[in-house]
């Protein structure tokens, strides 16, 4: 599903340049349910942008469900985005007049499709974080675990290839972190492809696979054992 | 191509960000509303003036005669200068083309009465082109006609104040008004721009008059206009000529100003053209610059918008917005509200200058209005300025790399 090969990335600072991602290689496979730790300034975060398509890369290869991308415009981008993948923030990213539905549904506004069909499109995955009765509300009447269940069901609408997580637990208390875990273990569990992006120890524990990144290399890529926590 | 959806979507961020809305509609309609206001007040300048010099035809020449100040061709000064008819013939020879109406004029001061009611009134014997030369209206019945001056008739035309003086509310039409004990039936009242005075005039054929007032064929005055084709330099180029060829009939000294006096109301209207012509500039000049402050005014405030929304715009982006999608939708609402809001600080100016009315009058603006097209231009001038001052940050903002624009706090 996501193919990397010799990535590198590097960011201009002042008059030198910053190597951020130093030559990554990494597979992940449909349906897979994996985690990139690391602490800040590892790269992880640049990782899921390149991955996420909201950055370009400098050199390698990057291959999304079996295309490579390569001189990808804005536009071209935009509809790769809007076609594979799904969005999760740490801070959400809900437009804030916009209620619970209209967020969820502004996906498929992009595609084409016309508002009553997107509506109803919408409803059925809010119905499935849990927040159907919360269509109407404005994200801020909502509460930040009901805020990220709604950005999740945003990122589901389109059924995208990938859903990429970055931080998405990141400014929750863990009650409600771990429900958001348990939601997006769900949706893994249906079938989608996970990608998150965490610094804490216990999130990416709840994932299958732990990639830890450091200082631009991956240092260790290795299966979780499944053990049940209370 | 209409698109309900993209509508949908534009009403709505309009509806849901008042603020932003409430700010960059009210530069828009401000600014229409200040354009509107000042060039209505402008223009409320222009026709005070234009109401000041419309007593007369613009294009009007009189010609009087005097007494001579100085001696010439063996002839002592102080000889007086007695127009005849045939000086009436030959002017109209002399100057065919260049002469649109044309009247010799006999005036006499006359007791008129009706029914006990009398008063006194400048008389005056003209022709039937006489009336457009006063720039006079006929109100009700009819002018002099030529007949009238064939036959010596004994009708007049009165003023519309003559009419109220001797009448009362009735109508003239039809009675007799006895003028230094002769009887005269009243044809028509008329109406004059000129004012109160020139309201109370009455006009008797100049036959009529000079076989009763004036020996021989003398007679006082004339009056015409020049042909409007001429411009204003031929026309004083022609009364110039004109002048000078009457001296030279009645053996005047050609440096003599007072045997013979040529009025010409061009020397005047030069003025008041001119005068027109520098209030025109400032007007312009007063439109051009409020415009300027509103196209600043929108180009600020479009600035701002797109700055106040990156985040959202990033958000849109990493959800699939292309940056066509982008541009397309901050454009539709700039111009949307432009258009809007610019109709509306129209209507407001228009109405509001309706309602002054004439209600500044004294202080010489009158009838302050616009003409449509000029506020209409205006505004669409305003609706292109948004429309480019929304599209270059647009652009700008739907180039920026959706991460930078998410992490935009």
């Amino acid at each position: 599903m996501i193919k990397i090969e010799k990535l590198h990335k590097s960011y201009p600072i002042g008059k030198g340049s910053l190597h951020v991602l130093k030559g990554l290689d990494l597979h992940i496979k449909e349906g897979e349910f994996v985690s990139i730790m690391g602490s800040s300034g590892s790269g992880k975060s640049t990782l899921l942008n390149i991955v996420g398509l909201l950055d370009g890369h400098d050199t390698g290869k990057y291959y999304l469900n079996g295309q490579l991308i390569e001189n990808l415009d804005e536009k071209k981008a935009a509809i790769l985005r809007n076609k594979f993948l799904g969005f999760v923030f740490q801070s959400f990213n809900l437009i804030n007049y916009k209620s619970a539905l209209e967020n969820v549904a502004l996906p498929l506004y992009y595609q084409g499709i016309g508002r009553k069909e997107r509506n109803k499109i919408a409803l059925q995955y809010l119905d499935k974080v849990g927040l159907k009765d919360r269509a109407e509300h404005l994200p801020n009447e909502l509460s930040g675990g009901e805020k990220q269940r709604v950005a999740i069901a945003r990122a589901l609408v389109t059924n995208p290839k990938v859903v990429l997580a970055d931080e998405p637990t990141g400014a929750l208390d863990s009650t409600t972190s771990h429900q958001v875990m348990e939601l997006l273990k769900e949706i893994n569990r249906e079938g989608m492809t996970v990608f998150v992006i965490t610094h804490e120890e216990d999130i990416a524990a709840e994932t299958d696979r732990i990639v830890r990144l450091k200082d631009g290399v991956i240092i260790s890529d290795e299966k979780v054992n499944k053990k049940v926590t209370i | 191509m209409f698109d309900l959806d993209r509508w949908q979507e534009i009403f709505q961020t309009v509806r849901k960000n008042k603020l932003r809305t409430a700010l960059s509609g009210f530069t828009i309609a401000f600014a229409i509303l200040l354009f509107t206001l000042l060039f209505g007040i402008g223009n409320g300048l222009k026709h005070t003036f234009e109401k000041q010099f419309a007593g007369d035809s613009q294009n009007s020449i009189y010609i009087r005669s005097g007494n001579t100040t100085k001696p010439y061709k063996g002839l002592q000064s102080g000889r007086k200068i007695q127009f005849r008819n045939d000086d009436s013939k030959f002017i109209n020879k002399e100057f065919e083309d260049k002469i649109q109406f044309f009247s010799p004029n006999i005036e006499r001061f006359a007791q008129a009465s009706y029914k006990g009611e009398q008063n006194q009134y400048t008389v005056r014997g003209v022709y039937p082109d006489y009336l457009p030369l006063e720039s006079a209206v006929i109100e009700t019945g009819r002018f002099l006609s030529v007949l009238d001056i064939k036959k010596k008739g004994k009708v007049i035309a009165i003023g519309r104040l003559v009419e109220k003086d001797l009448f009362g509310n009735k109508s003239a039409l039809g009675k007799n008004i006895v003028l230094d004990g002769l009887s005269y039936r009243v044809v028509g009242v008329f109406s004059d721009p000129g004012g109160d005075n020139d309201e109370r005039f009455i006009y008797a054929p100049f036959t009529t008059l000079q076989g009763i007032y004036k020996p021989n064929d003398e007679l006082d005055r004339f009056g015409l206009t020049f042909n409007p084709k001429l411009s204003i330099a031929e026309a004083i180029a022609f009364s110039n000529q004109l002048t000078q060829v009457l001296k030279e009939k009645h053996k005047v000294d050609p440096r003599d100003q007072s045997a013979i006096r040529v009025q010409n109301y061009a020397e005047g209207a030069k003025n008041v053209q001119q005068f027109m012509g520098v209030l025109n500039v400032i007007i312009l000049f007063i439109g051009i610059g409020t415009l300027v402050a509103g196209v600043i005014g929108i180009s600020n405030i479009m600035v701002y918008i797109v700055k106040e929304r990156t985040k959202e715009l990033g958000i849109r982006k990493a959800l699939g917005a292309t940056p066509s999608n982008i541009i397309g939708m901050i454009m539709m609402e700039s111009i949307f509200i432009t258009a809007l809001a610019g109709y509306t600080g129209l209507l407001i100016g228009v109405f509001a200058l309706k309602a002054l009315g004439d209600s500044l009058e004294k202080y010489f603006i009158l009838n302050p209005s616009v003409e449509t097209y000029v506020v209409v231009g205006a505004t669409i001038v305003l609706i292109i300025a948004g429309t480019i001052a929304g599209y270059i940050p647009a652009k700008r903002a739907a180039r920026i790399k959706p991460i930078v624009a998410l992490n935009d706090e």
